[in-house]
């Protein structure tokens, strides 16, 4: 049991001739949370996106709990993953958008309903009770009938954290969850991240522009810096002693702008 | 002779009245099927295959660009020649659904494409099913905004039942003239056969418009 828990393996993205992402090898273990910083147009998304199937690679292979996610075995050979296997391993893995893309003709309960009661078959009943807990551990037992629209941004992104969380994820993807918010109700949605990797066992993927959250958070960061990882390591060292010029520009940059 | 004779507005009322059954009768059946099968037309359409969404652009197309008239002579007329014999009504309610069909079908395509994407992102990353996402989420979002250019195909479609007298439908319109040829006189006939066309249309748009409140209150929306 010593397989990591996502493994990207020589994958490479390309839109048309822009190549996004050369030959990213990258291994996430069980239970670590991971940090991808970097600037605007390097990647990260596209990385939390691959992994989400919300986009085919173009090589290499992604592996998710010691299976291939991106492609199958057929007769001994891999071949390319068909939508009934990509159903299926996408299960493990979770997403929180940044723009939290709640469905706003459902209720927070229903929201946190929907897919476990159709996806994972579980009763109407079940479903509840466990939406309800959720919605509880985010700090929202008393929204559970508020629509989107009547809900505040942080409300919303944690009725989102609780949806992904509803299907039982082992990994969780976070893509600038915050970076959408007023700055007073970035707070909150922390607080619950804070909370779920210190209460879950749960992998952690998140791409942030809180550096400071990420610093505190993380067991590794990645410095992602034109499709490729340009520098990786402990927040400590990452943050107070990187290794890579482009790195401390970024971070210099980063720390200038506030 | 005066202009007005309220004598013949008595006498043709049941006449025009049988025509008025046939006239509402059409528009619901005829839109039924324009509502059902626009929708497997836009649905159609956003296969993932170019082939198969291709060919559906390009048979909406013609649908739209040849006219209603011509769409029900080809059914009724041209059929025959080739075995394939569909009674008037038949041939009529169905031309006239398949035709709506075309047009109901881009709106259906507008309200669906206006649908954010990342309610997809949403829906694979919860692992929804192909088609619970499109039940249960992209098409009640779709729908309720495109009530109202639904609700204005559904009036023209109303509007343009009097086609249905070229194959021996005697709807109301039809009823109207063929009143007036007996009588000599058409003023009454013609004009109570306007005032309905009238009648129903608002009717039909008051309904429309509670029918757009009713479901975007239901869903939720805008
Ligand atoms: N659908 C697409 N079609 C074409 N190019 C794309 C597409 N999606 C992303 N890209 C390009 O891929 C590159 C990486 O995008 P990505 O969204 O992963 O960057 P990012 O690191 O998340 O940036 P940001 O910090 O601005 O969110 C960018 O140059 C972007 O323009
Ligand atoms: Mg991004």
């Amino acid at each position: 049991m010593s397989d990591p828990m996502v493994r990207f393996e020589n994958v490479t993205k390309s839109y048309g001739a822009l190549t996004v992402l050369d030959q990213l090898n990258l291994d996430i273990e069980r239970n670590e949370k991971v940090s991808i910083i970097g600037p605007s147009g390097s990647g990260k998304t596209t990385v939390l996106r691959m992994l989400m199937t919300l986009e085919r690679i173009n090589d290499g292979v992604i592996w998710v709990d010691g299976e291939p996610l991106t492609h199958m075995d057929r007769n001994g050979t891999m071949v390319k993953a068909s939508e009934r296997h990509l159903r299926r391993v996408r299960g493990k893995i979770g997403m929180v958008f940044q723009h939290f893309n709640l469905f706003p003709h459902m209720t927070a309960l229903q929201n946190c309903i929907e897919a476990p009661v159709s996806v994972l078959g579980l009763s109407r009943a079940e479903a509840e009770a466990r939406a309800a807990e959720l919605l509880d551990m985010v700090g929202l037992g008393d929204k559970k009938g508020h629509f989107p629209i009547q809900m505040s941004g942080g409300q919303k992104q944690r009725v989102a954290i609780a949806r992904a969380l509803a299907m039982r994820p082992k990994v969780m993807l976070f893509d600038e969850v915050t970076s959408a918010l007023d700055p007073e109700l970035v707070g909150e949605v922390l607080n619950v991240i804070r909370q779920l990797g210190a209460e879950h066992d749960l992998t952690m993927l998140m791409v942030t522009h809180q550096m400071g959250f990420a610093k505190e958070f993380s067991d590794r960061v990645c410095f992602f810096y034109g499709g490729k990882i340009a520098e990786q390591g402990p927040p400590d060292k990452l943050f107070n002693d990187p290794d890579n010029d482009r790195t401390r520009q970024f971070l210099s940059a980063v720390l200038e702008a506030g | 002779m005066s202009i007005w004779d309220w004598d013949y507005v008595w006498e043709a009322m049941p006449y025009l009245y049988q025509g008025a059954i046939v006239t509402v009768q059409a528009t619901f059946l005829g839109f039924a099927i324009a509502l059902v099968l626009g929708l497997v037309f836009a649905l159609v359409r956003q296969s993932q295959n170019r082939i198969i969404s291709g060919v559906m652009a390009e048979i909406v197309e013609f649908i739209r660009s040849t006219p209603l008239l011509l769409q029900i002579f080809f059914v009724y007329f041209v059929g025959p020649q080739f075995g394939i014999v569909i009674p008037a009504w038949t041939a009529g309610i169905g031309v006239l659904g398949i035709h709506y069909a075309a047009y109901c079908s881009e709106c259906y395509r507008a309200g669906i494409e206006n649908v954010d994407g990342g309610q997809w992102e949403a829906c694979t990353a919860l692992n929804l099913s192909m088609a619970r996402a499109w039940r249960v989420i992209i098409l009640p979002q779709a729908i309720p905004p495109i009530v109202p250019s639904l609700g204005n195909y559904f009036i023209g479609m109303f509007k343009d039942t009097p086609i249905l007298a070229a194959i021996a439908i005697l709807e109301m319109l039809q009823r109207a003239k063929n009143f007036g040829a007996e009588n000599y006189r058409y003023i009454e006939a013609i004009t109570m056969a306007g005032a309905l066309y009238l009648l129903f249309s608002l009717v039909a748009s008051v309904i429309v418009q509670m029918i757009s409140l009713w479901l975007n209150r239901r869903y939720h929306l805008q």
